[in-house]
């Protein structure tokens, strides 16, 4: 070997770490200070870049690129407002346990705090948003720190991680070293097998409960495929009702008779009086959110709770339990259902009759339904005929942030876990195209869907340009009510019904926003004509956007006002004068 | 449940990677999740390993203490994180400097108190002393309000540093 060609720059080496952590796709958008990067870029083939037409896009699309697919999203952006941009995505994929990996350009290191050029404090700004962040300050460090940087960000509870690299970094040159496995971190070693002993006593106090629920969350999602599928044989072999969190929906399949819908704000009244009635719950892997718990003293108040989580920090946070077990949910499904063969536990089968039953007359309320007539297209409807149409093929839905989201949630079914991509923690508006962007990417030949409103879908627009530069056949599927919906709901619950500034006024043309895109536009407001759109939608290969003209005035039930109690619940628009919001409810979010 | 609603000060011992940053990390953890630090200090104790050991004191609810023990543990470059005042019993010192001006009586007085509180001196001009204090919280700030009374001009304290008591190591 000549001594030139023995030594990389900082570029090249990372374009190689890359591949050796399996990267196939960054998503990624130039600037001055990561050209070096783009220029190793061009010269080899194995990665993919996807140019995004704003950061905080590229870090969607790499959210919808990782939960789809379990793997850890790559994205590059520049220096300053290139790191600024990123944060909105950064700070969601961290709320939604969502691995990332984020290279950003910094100033070359001996002009860092000289408010140079382009400079951002983006380890001073980012450190509040990722799990982690590394700045490299030589490029000796640059091959360690990325394969930390990605031990990282897929171990324990996966989160976005930052690496901010100095353009002489990644000009200076520097022998690659490959990444050593199984990497040994120095101090971050999460727990993923559980104390057994927990587990037996989990078994103890599942095996004798009367009225139990289990309460399943996103972390069975991060655990991967395999819990989900053990979460459905140890549901099943305990004949327990179970419901799922808005990050859970798909870990255990919707059309089951065991389900019982999502439960909290916008859950179903079966599954949020279960949790008020229960004797025993069984939480893995979720995090007690306030959505999900409302007003906290009334909170299931009879239950024993046990609580599986990777994350010591989730348990104890907002709600104490009585047994918390740390590990992952897989380690612990499959300790849980050995444990229970073993012991074969005596279920008392009839206290779980009389919870079935009572589940049933609480089900029966049909807590879900609505009213579609023959003028007005119900938002509801839409779903639910979205649902019939993509039902039997490989599909994967993404949604932005509102009211859509929550029927989203309520009418689509959901029977695998990574077939659902929204933005739960933070709640987004924009992430729903851009996340489905990077769905399309890692399934190229799948129906993916962005349920979308049409005042978040305005958030990201500008990716139309993407979709159409990598003939990516994403649909959008905006339900246009004309307002922001869910902040309409709460006006008109919580303030007199004075919609302040919540109007969409001068909304564009979608179907002609579509076209000047390169993509199709299709509208439809005749609820006879609906299904002939939708499926127009999904024959059409290319990018479409639907807009679907729906009821301006619904309003997204069953409703748990922030800060009541589970029993408190508006059923539908009848309710609300009866109970009226409390003070403490409105200071609320 | 509802937890005990009673707010306890707790000590506590963190050991992490000596590196740019870390300091920000944990003091970002407090303010950003609205923990309070009623004490602080950081320096490098072990060279070799390039380890700094962080003592904080902090006041919580139980539930509360436990989501600092956790929060902080979950920080990639903390490698312990000890909470001494429930890990058995333990000694905490603090360092104060105390800048004293004044002449006759009180120049005199102060002086004498600095003697019963084993305060040493190690700065004297004819009108000035600095006077080097250490002990628990509680006898520094005994000393200090002696001295407010004497001709306090200046003060500087180092905060807590803690460890358990007997032979076992963080
Ligand atoms: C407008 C709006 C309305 C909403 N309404 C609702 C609602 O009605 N109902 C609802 O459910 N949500 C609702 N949400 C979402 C809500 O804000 C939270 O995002 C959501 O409830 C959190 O889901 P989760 O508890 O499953 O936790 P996640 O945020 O998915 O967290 C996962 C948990 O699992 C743990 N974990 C990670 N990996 C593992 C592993 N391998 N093994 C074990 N544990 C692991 C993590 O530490 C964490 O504690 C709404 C959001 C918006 C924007
Ligand atoms: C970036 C961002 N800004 C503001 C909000 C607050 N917000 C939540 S829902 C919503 C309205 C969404 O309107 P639309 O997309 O039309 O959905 P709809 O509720 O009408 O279905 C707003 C403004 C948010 N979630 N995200
Ligand atoms: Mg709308």
């Amino acid at each position: 070997m000549k001594p030139e060609e023995s030594a990389t720059t900082g570029a090249d080496l990372l374009v190689k770490a890359l591949i050796d952590e399996e990267v196939e796709v960054v998503f990624g958008y130039p600037g001055g200070a990561v050209l070096p990067i783009y220029d190793s870029l061009f010269k080899q083939n194995r990665l993919r870049h996807i140019l995004v037409r704003h950061e905080q896009a590229a870090v969607h699309a790499a959210e919808g690129y990782a939960r789809s697919t379990g793997k850890v999203g790559v994205v590059l952006v520049t220096s300053g407002p290139g790191a600024t941009n990123a944060v909105t995505g950064l700070t969601d994929a961290l709320m939604d346990s969502v691995p990332i990996i984020c290279l950003t350009g910094q100033v070359p290191t001996h002009l860092i705090g000289n408010d140079a050029f382009q400079e951002a404090d983006t380890t001073g700004i980012t450190r509040p948003c990722t799990k982690h962040n590394y700045l490299v300050k030589a490029v000796g460090d640059l091959a360690r720190t990325v394969h930390e940087a990605f031990y990282v960000a897929r171990s324990g509870r996966p989160g976005p991680v930052v690496i901010d690299l100095p353009k002489d970094v990644l000009m200076n040159k520097h022998d690659y070293t490959a990444p050593k496995k199984p990497v040994q971190h120095k101090s971050y070693r999460p727990q993923v097998k559980p104390e057994l002993k927990k587990v037996e006593e989990a078994i103890e106090l599942i095996g004798s409960a009367k009225r139990p629920v289990f309460y399943a969350g996103g972390g069975i999602v991060n655990a991967g495929p395999k819990a989900s599928k053990l979460l459905t044989q140890f549901v099943h072999m305990t004949g327990y009702p179970i419901t799922n969190t808005l990050m859970g929906l798909g870990t255990f399949p919707a059309s089951d008779k065991q389900f019982l819908g999502m439960l909290g704000m916008h859950g179903t009244y079966e599954a949020n009086l279960a949790m008020y009635h229960c004797d025993v719950m069984i939480n893995i892997g979720a995090r007690f959110d306030d959505r999900i718990t409302g007003k906290l003293t009334e909170f299931s108040p009879k239950s024993k709770k046990i609580h599986v989580d990777i994350d010591p920090s989730s348990i104890n946070k907002n709600v104490r339990v009585d047994l918390p077990i740390v590990g992952d949910a897989g380690h612990v499904l499959e300790d849980m259902i050995r444990v229970w063969k073993a012991r074969q536990p005596k279920v008392d089968h009839k206290a779980l009759k009389a919870w079935w039953a009572e589940i049933d007359k609480w089900r029966s309320r049909n807590c879900l339904a609505y009213k579609q007539d023959k003028e007005t297209i119900k938002p509801q409807y839409a779903l639910e005929r979205l649902y019939h149409h993509i039902k039997n093929r490989d599909h994967y839905i993404t949604t932005e942030v509102g009211q859509h989201q929550m029927w989203a949630a309520q009418f689509l079914k959901f029977e695998q876990p990574n077939r659902w991509m929204t933005s739960g923690g933070l709640g987004t508006m924009g992430y729903g195209f851009p996340s489905a962007m990077g769905v399309q990417i890692a399934h190229p030949d799948a129906l993916v869907i962005d349920v979308a409103g049409e005042a978040s879908i305005m958030m990201n627009i500008q990716e139309l340009s993407t979709v159409a530069q990598y003939r990516l056949p994403v649909k959008i599927f905006i339900l246009n009510n004309q307002y922001m919906g869910m902040v309409r709901q709460w006006q008109e619950l919580l303030h007199g019904g004075r919609y302040s500034e919540s109007y969409m006024e001068s909304l564009p043309d979608f179907v002609k926003l579509a076209e000047a895109f390169g993509a199709v536009g299709l509208r439809c407001h005749d609820p006879a004509k609906l299904d002939d759109t939708i499926k127009q939608m999904i024959d059409i290969k290319k990018p479409v956007v639907v807009d679907v003209l729906v009821d301006k005035a619904e309003n997204c039930f069953p409703m748990i006002p922030s800060g009541a109690a589970h029993y408190d619940m508006l059923l539908g628009p009848d309710d609300r004068a009866a109970k009226p919001v409390s003070e403490e409810g409105m200071v609320l979010v | 449940m509802s937890a005990p609603q009673t707010t306890s000060s707790h000590t506590i011992s963190v050991l992490v990677d000596n590196e740019p940053g870390i300091l920000a990390r944990v003091v970002g953890l407090f303010s950003g999740r609205g923990y309070n630090i009623e004490s602080l200090t950081v320096a490098e104790t072990d060279a070799k390993e390039n380890l700094s050991r962080i003592t904080i004191v902090t006041a919580g609810t139980p539930m509360v203490i436990e989501q600092i023990k956790a929060q902080l543990d979950r920080l990639v470059p903390v490698h312990k994180v000890r909470d001494l005042t429930v890990e058995g019993p333990h000694i905490e010192r603090e360092l104060a400097l105390v800048k004293v001006k004044g002449t006759g009586d009180k120049r005199v007085e102060a002086l004498r108190l600095a003697d019963v509180f084993r305060a040493k001196v190690i700065d004297a001009k004819t009108d000035s002393f600095v006077f080097e204090v250490t002990g628990t919280s509680d006898k520094v700030r005994t000393f200090v309000g002696l001295m407010e009374g004497l001709g306090l001009v200046e003060l500087g304290r180092t905060g807590i540093v803690a460890m358990s008591r007997g032979g076992e190591a963080l």
